[in-house]
C-alpha cells in the first residue's frame, strides 16, 4: 500500500483531538493540504484558521500553550518553519511551550509547485533550535505513531511530512521506539542511513548492494551511541536524504562522528545546496538525484 | 481607588526601574519609565493578580510584548510584592532577570517576551484559551508604538478581532520615540487608533501617565463587547526623569552617577 504521510497525520490527529480535550489545532489557511481538516470535522470548537499569517499562528500557538493546552500548529513546511522561524525560537522554544510543529509538503516531492514552495531547509532550521525535537516519518504508519508519540512530549516538537504518496515500509501492528533508530536490513560494507521518502528508495537501492538500511526517523535527538556503532562496523556510510545536505541527516551523523575516532568514510546524498524546480514529484526527484538508481550509482563506484 | 496611593506605588516603581538601569549600566530606562503608570493601574486596580494566584493562570494575565521595558516589569512585580528575586541581580550573570523577561524564571511573567510583536500575538492565543476553558479572565499586552511598525501585530490584531476576543485589551504605549528617533521620521506607524479600528478593534484613547485618565479608558473596556478591546495610551517617554523626558537618547542606556543622581533627585518622594 501507498498513503501520504499528511493524510496519517489527519486521521490520527481526528483521533487524538476526540481523546483528549486539551488538544487545540491551528493551520494557516491549508486545512485541506495539510489534513488538518480532518481534526476539524470532527471537533471544529477546537480548531482555528489564522489565515495566511503564519507568525501570528505560531504566537497564538505559543499563547494557548502558556494556558496549558497541547497544540498542533500546522502548514507548509517552508512557511511553518521559514517564514514563522524566529517566533517558533522565541515564543515556542524558548519558554519550551507545548507546541507541536506538523509541517505537510516538505522536500522536493512537493513537485509542480516548484521551489518555492519546496522546502529543503526545515530540518535544519528546526533542528539547531535549543528544546526541539524533530522527526521524520518515513510512511504512514510511522507518521501516526510519531504524531501519537509527540503528542505526549512535554515541549516543542517538528514533525516532517510529505506531500506524496509513499510505500508502507512498517505495518499496523509495528511497535515503533523514536528513542532509536531502525536497522531495516543488515548487509555488508555499505550502510545507508535514510531519512523519510528516502527509506524506501534506500531499500530498493539495497538489494543491488548488500547495503544495511537505517531509518532515522528521530533527527533530534539523534540516538548517537547506534549510529556510531553501525559506522564503526561499515566500511563505509551514506546520508540520504529528501532535503539540503547542509544541517540535516547528513549532518547531524557528521556531527556525531565527529566527535569519536571513528574512520568509517561518510557521504551524502541529498540536495546539493541548490533549489528545486518544477515538475512531476518523480521527475524532480530523479533529476536531483534522490532515487535508487542514484544511489546505486553513486555507491555502486 | 486611592490617587495618592497609586502615585506613590509609580514613583516606587520609577525609583527602581533607575535603580537597576543604573546598578547594571545596562537596560532600557526611557520606555520603562513611560509606561510606569499604566503597569500600576494594572497590577493595583484592573488585574486579579495577587500572591496566591502569581503561581497559577487562573486568573487575568499580563504580556510586556515591548520585552525591554522588563525593569518596568520586574520593578512593578516586586511593588507588588509577588517578585522573590533581588532587583540588583538585572541583567548579570545567573539572575533570574533577564535583560528581556523569562516566562519560566519569574512567576508573575506570563510570557517570554523580547522580540517584538510577538507579544501581542501569544495573548491572542490566551485569550483564546480563556474562551475554550470558558473562564472570565483577562488578558493585556502591552505594545510600543515603534513595535506597531511588526506586521504581527496587526495579524494579531485581525485574529483577535475574528475570534471576538473581548477578553483581551491591547495598549498601545504611544510615546513617539524608537531608538532611531521620532517613529514618523523612522517609519511612520501612526496613527494607531485608525488603524486599530480598520482591524475591527474597539478603540480608546487615554493620557497614559494620568490614573484618571486610565481608569476611563479601563471602565471602557470592562464594558461587555463583542472584540477586542485598544487602548491607544499617550506617554511621555522618560517620564519623571527630567533630562530622559521625550529623549530617544535614553530608550537604551544607563545612566552614570551623576545622571543617576539627578535622576534621583527628580523622583523624589515630595516632589
Amino acid at each position: 500500500m501507498a498513503q501520504e504521510t499528511r493524510n496519517a497525520y489527519g486521521e490520527k490527529l481526528a483521533q487524538l483531538v476526540q481523546e483528549n480535550e486539551n488538544i487545540v489545532v491551528l493551520d494557516a489557511d491549508l486545512t485541506k493540504s495539510t489534513k488538518t481538516v480532518e481534526a476539524k470535522k470532527v471537533c471544529p470548537e477546537r480548531h482555528f484558521n489564522a489565515g495566511i499569517a503564519e507568525c501570528n499562528m505560531m504566537g497564538m500557538a505559543a499563547g494557548l500553550a502558556a494556558s496549558g493546552k497541547t497544540v498542533f500548529a500546522s502548514s507548509f513546511a517552508i512557511f511553518a518553519t521559514g517564514r514563522a522561524f524566529e517566533i517558533i525560537r522565541n515564543s515556542i522554544c524558548y519558554p519550551h511551550l507545548n507546541v507541536k510543529v506538523c509541517a505537510t509538503h516538505a522536500g522536493l516531492s512537493v513537485g509542480e509547485d516548484g521551489a518555492s514552495h519546496q522546502s529543503i531547509e526545515d530540518v535544519a532550521l528546526m533542528r539547531v533550535l535549543p528544546n526541539m525535537r524533530v522527526f521524520v516519518p518515513c510512511d504512514q504508519y510511522e507518521a501516526k505513531a510519531v504524531i501519537e508519540h509527540v503528542s505526549k512530549i512535554d515541549g516543542p516538537c517538528y514533525v516532517r511530512l510529505g506531500r506524496g504518496k509513499v510505500e508502507d515500509v512498517y505495518n499496523e501492528n509495528t511497535v515503533f521506539d523514536f528513542d532509536k533508530v531502525d536497522v531495516l536490513r543488515k548487509g555488508n560494507k555499505t550502510v545507508l542511513f535514510a531519512m523519510g521518502l528516502m527509506v524506501q528508495e534506500a531499500l530498493k537501492a539495497a538489494e543491488e548492494l548488500d547495503a544495511t538500511v537505517v531509518n532515522v526517523s528521530t533527527i533530534k535527538p539523534l540516538d548517537e551511541e547506534s549510529v556510531l556503532e553501525l559506522l564503526r562496523t561499515h566500511e563505509k556510510a551514506y546520508a540520504l536524504e529528501e532535503h539540503s545536505i547542509i544541517g540535516g541527516l547528513f549532518s547531524a551523523i557528521a556531527e556525531a562522528k565527529a566527535k569519536t575516532d571513528i574512520t568509517t568514510p561518510l557521504y551524502p546524498i541529498g540536495v546539493n545546496d541548490t533549489f528545486g524546480e518544477s515538475g512531476k514529484a518523480k521527475d524532480v526527484l530523479k533529476k536531483y538525484g534522490l532515487t535508487a538508481e542514484h544511489i546505486i550509482e553513486v555507491v555502486g563506484k | 481607588m486611592d490617587m495618592n496611593e497609586l502615585k506613590r506605588h509609580a514613583l516606587n516603581v520609577r525609583r527602581n526601574i533607575v535603580q537597576m538601569v543604573y546598578d547594571a549600566q545596562s537596560g532600557h530606562p526611557g520606555g520603562s519609565l513611560g509606561c510606569a503608570d499604566i503597569l500600576t493601574y494594572l497590577y493595583f486596580v484592573q488585574m486579579n493578580i495577587n500572591k496566591d494566584n502569581v503561581r497559577t493562570t487562573d486568573r487575568d494575565r499580563f504580556v510586556l510584548s515591548k520585552g525591554h521595558c522588563s525593569p518596568a516589569m520586574y520593578a512593578i512585580l516586586h511593588e507588588a510584592g509577588l517578585l522573590d528575586e533581588d532587583l540588583k541581580t538585572f541583567r548579570q550573570i545567573n539572575s533570574k532577570l533577564q535583560g528581556h523577561p523569562n516566562m519560566n524564571y519569574v512567576d508573575g511573567v506570563d510570557m517570554s517576551t523580547g522580540s517584538l510583536g510577538q507579544g501581542v500575538s501569544t495573548a491572542v492565543g490566551m485569550a483564546i484559551a480563556n474562551k475554550l476553558d470558558k473562564n472570565s479572565h483577562k488578558v493585556y499586552a502591552l505594545v510600543g508604538d515603534g513595535e506597531a511598525e511588526e506586521g504581527i501585530v496587526w495579524e494579531a490584531l485581525m485574529a483577535a478581532a475574528h475570534y471576538k476576543l473581548d477578553n483581551l485589551c491591547v495598549i498601545f504605549d504611544l510615546n513617539h520615540l524608537q531608538i532611531d528617533g521620532d517613529v514618523e521620521d523612522v517609519i511612520g506607524p501612526l496613527p494607531l487608533a485608525e488603524k486599530a479600528k480598520a482591524f475591527n478593534a474597539y478603540v480608546t484613547e487615554c493620557d497614559g501617565n494620568d490614573f484618571e485618565s486610565l481608569a476611563k479608558a479601563f471602565a471602557y473596556f470592562n464594558e461587555p463587547k463583542d472584540g477586542p478591546t485598544v487602548i491607544v495610551a499617550n506617554t511621555v517617554k522618560g517620564k519623571g526623569v527630567s533630562f530622559m523626558e521625550n529623549n530617544y537618547a535614553w530608550h537604551g542606556s544607563a545612566p552614570n552617577e551623576e545622571q543617576y543622581n539627578i535622576a534621583m533627585q527628580d523622583l523624589k518622594e515630595e516632589n
